[in-house]
């Protein structure tokens, strides 16, 4: 499956293997999206990829 | 959310159904995702975003559900691990600690108190304070934020005028910026280790190389892995700081302190572990999943 990006209109390929939740990112801009269920597959929305209390 | 059923069917928690919850799915949460399936597991993949306790449920749905806490955020991690368990859920890992892991002044401090070697720090809680205590202390130093990880806002200072100016930035920061964490700098060849607790066992370890031009070892920051072998002191120090801290499944960063030998300087309680399974080859993910649903019978 590919989906354009919302950024740079460059495609997205989405793995058969993906899941809910997983991230994306654009191979052109490098923007990360979060993939989210829709009738035909999956869509994407921007990703939270890193905050200030995150890590490990 | 998502839900998955495997080859079992029990609707009810009967120690084969197992909540992943998660801010992002990265390669660790996927790969657990994964495994589960393969195992023929119940798994759920909640995302934290979507997560909603009634805190006063006497019949949550999430009593006696075994939850593999995978949130990255340390405040989200910590709460919603504190909703889950009052709600009756088995968290791994618990509240305490999350809390404890999660900061590294209590961390230390627990360290501390277990005796476990781990480098030597000093707190202080004003920016007065915290140059007076460096005086002290001595240079170079490692300031830490208290929360924090990836490597972000930890800098070594060499002296009392990198200590000034780093201070005088903190001093306009968010408050919790104002408690002073300094850690001595520890001489080490250039990489750490970080090596997986499961259970009361390491099931692997790798050596974190530090980056070009960076002298610190987080591999979010570019250093790179190799295989690090599990020697019965390595293992007997982890297992100890796991305790320490009430981790069931963690990841232990330490350094080879050329003066002490080996040291704890972090207990990650939401371990990442992709670069160990790529290096080691050992199974993390099938490792984990006995564990937690071992925790649920």
């Amino acid at each position: 499956m590919v989906v354009k990006c919302p950024e740079c209109d460059a495609e997205v390929k989405i793995p058969s293997d993906s899941i809910e939740g997983e991230i994306v990112t654009c191979p052109d801009c490098g923007a990360s999206y979060e993939l989210v269920k829709s009738a035909d597959g999956f869509g994407i929305k921007p990703a939270q990829v890193v905050g200030e209390d995150w890590g490990q | 959310m998502r839900q998955e059923k495997g080859n079992q069917s029990s609707p009810n928690f009967s120690g084969n159904s197992l909540i992943i919850l998660y801010d992002n799915i990265r390669w660790e949460e996927k790969a657990l995702y994964e495994a589960a399936k393969k195992k023929g597991v119940n798994v759920e993949n909640l995302d934290c975003k979507n997560f909603v306790a009634n805190l006063n449920d006497k019949k949550s749905k999430y009593r006696g559900q075994v939850v593999m806490q995978r949130s990255v955020s340390y405040f989200k991690n910590v709460h919603s691990t504190a909703a889950l368990e009052g709600l009756g859920a088995r968290v791994i890992n618990p509240l305490h600690a999350a809390i404890l892991c999660g900061n590294k002044m209590y961390a230390h401090m627990m360290l501390e108190k277990a005796g476990i070697r781990t480098p030597k720090a000093v707190a202080a809680f004003s920016g007065e304070g915290a140059l007076a205590a460096l005086e002290e202390f001595g240079y170079p130093a490692v300031i830490k934020p208290t929360v924090g990880s990836w490597g972000r806002l930890i800098a070594l200072l060499r002296d009392k005028e990198a200590a000034r100016a780093v201070i005088e930035d903190r001093e306009h920061m968010f408050p919790l910026y104002q408690v002073y964490y300094f850690e001595e700098f520890v001489e080490r060849p250039p990489r750490d280790i970080r090596a997986i607790v499961v259970g009361n066992k390491v099931v692997a370890a790798i050596y974190r190389y530090s980056g070009e031009g960076e002298w610190k070892t987080n591999m979010a920051l570019g250093g790179h892995a190799e295989a690090c072998p599990v020697t019965r002191d390595l293992e007997d120090i982890c297992i100890q700081a796991a305790n320490a801290l009430g981790g069931q499944i963690v990841g232990v960063d330490l350094m080879e302190s050329k003066r002490d030998g080996l040291m704890v300087h972090e207990v990650n309680n939401t371990t990442e572990f992709k670069n160990t399974v790529r290096v080691t080859g050992v199974d993390i993910p099938g490792l984990m999943l006995d564990y937690a649903l071992g925790q649920g019978k």
